[in-house]
């Protein structure tokens, strides 16, 4: 499973530390947020708010250069349109959340 | 450019704003987390770029842009592909940039920002210089100068034309033609091949003549659509 990582942030800061230190403030302080309100959509069984959150979310993974599971959670966005809700998608990127929320412990 | 930036995403709105702070030419006025706040401050404010996410909660960037009346520059950030056709229906919307946006890319938008930006300011000091006071005509030897938003009317007599203003008329040794090229298209419409008259003195417009002061001027066939554009039905 590819790892998040903190390039894309790097780039955007071009060397400049404080930079990077808010954007990994944003990241880390937003991403508990739309965590858990996707956990509660998904309770809810609310497709559009499920959507919503499916779709906030992919963009972190995108910016921790998780472009496979970004491809994946894009899949999954577009079944919840539909009102289909994929199991396999669905733990997919659940585990995508694990992975960043452990990752964000370490930065 | 002042601009603002309307997305729902906390990270997207400082990533944006990153972006921004890295090139020089751009004034972040306001951020927002939803596009309907932004209506009220762009009634109030002058801006001239947006960088507008599409997909947000209840109101989307483009049920956004189908409210503004005076559009400014957009540059749509967003995570959708599927909806650049769409925004490149409009013609204020400058780019479309996929998120996550890099530098390189986001410049680009920028160069093509301020290239619309320049083409517009030049139409506008072409209209402002269009819209100059006055003229000399030469009347026995005199120059006598005559104030543009004083003329109600000018009409071709012969070899002369007769400029009608509110408290005199001149007889001048000259055309409707080479007349109609000093005037400025903003104020004056040539109704008929022998009057042209200055549209914010109409004061009422009846089947093809149109009534300027005491004047009823004829309005020929083919220069009544025109006629009809430049006013401001109800």
């Amino acid at each position: 499973m590819e790892k998040p990582n903190l390039l894309y942030i790097e780039q955007l800061a071009r060397g400049d530390d404080s930079i990077k230190a808010t954007l990994i403030d944003v990241i880390k302080n937003e991403f508990p947020d739309e965590k858990k309100e996707y956990y509660q959509s998904l309770k809810s069984k609310d497709f559009k708010r499920i959507e919503d959150n499916v779709h906030r979310i992919k963009h972190k993974f995108s910016i921790l250069g998780l472009e496979k599971s970004y491809n994946k959670a894009n899949a999954f966005e577009h079944n919840l349109r539909e009102h289909i809700l994929n199991l396999k998608e669905e733990q997919d990127f659940e585990e995508t959340l694990l992975s960043i929320t452990e990752y964000l412990k370490t930065i | 450019m002042n601009c603002i930036i309307i997305d729902d995403e906390q990270m997207a709105r400082v990533i944006v704003r990153t972006l921004c702070n890295q090139v020089t030419s751009l004034n972040i006025l306001q951020e927002f987390t939803n596009a309907i706040e932004a209506i009220k401050f762009l009634n109030e404010n002058h801006v001239d770029l947006i960088f507008l996410d599409i997909h947000m909660p209840n109101f989307s960037g483009l049920d956004f842009i189908k409210t503004l009346k005076d559009p400014p520059k957009i540059i749509f950030t967003t995570s959708d592909p599927k909806f650049a056709m769409e925004a490149f229906e409009y013609d204020f919307i400058v780019d479309y940039l996929l998120k996550p946006i890099e530098l390189p890319r986001f410049e680009k938008a920028i160069v093509k920002a301020e290239k619309l930006q320049l083409i517009k300011t030049e139409i506008t000091t072409k209209k402002d210089s269009e819209l100059k006071n006055d003229f000399y005509v030469n009347i026995d030897r005199r120059l006598i100068k005559i104030d543009l938003s004083s003329i109600y009317l000018i009409e071709a007599k012969g070899d002369y034309i007769n400029i009608k203003t509110e408290d005199k008329n001149y007889v001048v040794h000259s055309t409707l033609k080479k007349i109609e090229e000093k005037l400025p298209d903003s104020l004056f419409l040539k109704v008929h091949r022998s009057y042209i008259i200055n549209v914010k003195k109409i004061i009422d417009i009846e089947d093809n003549s149109v009534l300027i002061k005491k004047d009823v001027v004829p309005v020929s066939r083919s220069n009544r659509p025109e006629l009809m554009k430049r006013l401001d039905l109800l």
